[in-house]
């Protein structure tokens, strides 16, 4: 059973400024005791989330909601165990798979078929995994003859049909999403839409940032509110909605 | 596969494609030949395959390590949005020079034909020279790689101090050249000469000496050693350093 546990869990970037990304002026300094350069000491810490704390079980599907720049695609990248809590814990159990940026790591140079493959390994996939899924990847995305061709020749409705095809074959446990994906004309749509709802039902956990409530109202069960890095509301989605638009 | 897919993409818009590289590499070769060969007036048969070799091996120590230390840096976008496991980004970079050092190898043929040099079946042992090399290469581009990605200025230091070694290490000068004082000088203490010694002797004809193989092993070991701790150490900070 996938589940996610984190307690108080922060994340804390270290701003670099040019000096202190420099050997040579940490050896110099060293060298000369400190003294010269005392300012590369003073560190900037900018604290992108602090002290979250929930947990979430199998079945539940929630929302984040915040402005821009509390702490949502931050929070998303603890959960995809990118970002490691620089304090606090994190415990996150089940296959975790990302739909953030589908068309990530495509060759422009390469075909189709080539892509399929580059992004299979990327996503964890192994060789045969995605040879077993070949065909069907090929035949959703409705590219036809196109999947020889590089895709430096599609139009951006077929490799976005691409990224998509490739992006929803996979069977994860926990699935995170910022903002719903609506790729290409209508009928295409329309069958992504089916694809979504088929891939969510499968999912245990899914982790939906949006700022569309409509979308929220009709997908998700629980929903977050977050404000400068804080969780400052934990519930049900019409009073997490409210919540939001009075801050 | 990834490594692959650079390779790929070079090819896929010239005919000739990774071969440009394997083209100025052999210009590099001859002129280099032509010119330290008559300096030192050395026999050609001797030194051209030796520069060869010399040359492409340095070539692949070098473009390992230093596009090691961009491994992170260049796939920061992936690393930011895909938990793929860190080392393969430098696995790809390694996979990638090995790949072009193939490509490379096909002048050594040409040389040793040129001359009618034979090659012995102590050849064979360059193998497992060259597998002692490339696990010593990955060690320091994943060392450098971890490194170069909270300062920034360590490529440039990395690649002043290699050029240094360049000169050091017998690569365009035959270590029988120098006087007996300064070849334990800098050819027994330096730790490249003995990494390329084990792959390239047995390609000469020769055995490479005890010494060369014990300090090639030796580096690999503890090399690793402090490349994994120093991994194991930053490994959660490499993402937030991006």
């Amino acid at each position: 059973m996938a589940h996610i546990k984190l307690e108080n869990a922060s994340v804390e970037f270290e701003i670099f400024e040019a000096s202190s990304r420099s050997l040579k002026r940490q050896l110099i300094q060293t060298a000369t005791g400190g003294r010269l350069h005392s300012n590369a000491h003073q560190r900037v810490v900018i604290k992108a989330l602090a002290n979250v704390s929930f947990s979430f079980k199998s079945g539940e599907k929630i929302a984040l909601i915040g402005h821009n720049g509390a702490g949502k695609s931050t929070l998303l990248r603890v959960l995809t165990r990118i970002y490691i809590p620089t304090s606090g814990k994190a415990t996150i159990e089940g296959r975790v798979s990302s739909l953030i940026d589908i068309s990530l790591g495509m060759d422009q140079e390469s075909s189709g078929r080539e892509n399929i493959f580059i992004r299979g390994a990327l996503l964890g996939q192994s060789k045969k995994e995605i040879h077993e899924q070949l065909d069907e990847v090929i035949e959703f995305s409705e590219l036809g003859q196109f999947i020889e061709m590089p895709i430096r020749t599609y139009s951006s409705g077929m490799s976005m049909r691409l990224a998509f095809a490739i992006s929803t074959i996979l069977k994860p446990e926990i699935l995170i999403m910022d903002e719903w994906l609506s790729v290409g004309d209508e009928h295409f749509t329309n069958k992504a839409e089916g694809r979504m709802n088929s891939l969510l039902e499968k999912t245990e956990i899914l982790i939906l940032a949006s700022h569309s409530f409509d979308l929220i109202r009709k997908t998700c069960s629980r929903a977050l509110v977050l404000q400068h890095g804080s969780v400052v509301f934990d519930g049900d989605v019409e009073a997490a909605i409210g919540y939001y638009h009075q801050l | 596969m990834l490594g692959w897919q650079d390779i790929k993409q070079r090819y896929k818009r010239s005919k000739v494609g990774p071969f440009w590289l394997t083209i100025s590499m052999g210009v590099m070769i001859a002129t280099i030949g032509l010119v330290f060969g008559n300096l030192f007036s050395s026999p050609m048969a001797d030194f051209l395959p030796f520069l060869t070799l010399g040359l492409i091996l340095w070539g692949f120590i070098f473009s390992c390590v230093t596009d090691g230390c961009s491994a992170f840096i260049s796939s920061a976008s992936i690393i930011k949005q895909l938990p793929v496991p860190l080392p393969i980004h430098v696995f790809r970079v390694i996979w990638r020079h090995c790949v072009i050092l193939l490509h490379n190898l096909i002048i050594l043929p040409l040389v040793y034909l040129c001359f009618l040099k034979p090659v012995s079946s102590v050849a064979l042992l360059s193998l497992i020279g060259f597998v002692l090399m490339a696990i010593n290469v990955s060690w320091m581009a994943l060392l450098f790689g971890v490194l170069s990605t909270r300062f920034r200025d360590v490529p440039q230091l990395l690649q002043s101090f290699f050029q240094v070694v360049f000169y050091l290490t017998p690569i365009i000068w035959m270590p029988h050249l120098l006087p007996a004082r300064a070849s334990t000088l800098l050819l027994s203490w330096n730790p490249f000469y003995h990494m390329l010694e084990v792959v390239r002797a047995p390609l000469l004809g020769d055995i490479p000496a005890l010494d060369s193989w014990v300090i090639s092993m030796g580096m690999a070991v503890v090399g690793w050693l402090v490349s994994l701790a120093a991994y194991g150490a930053c490994r959660n900070k490499i993402a937030y350093w991006l």
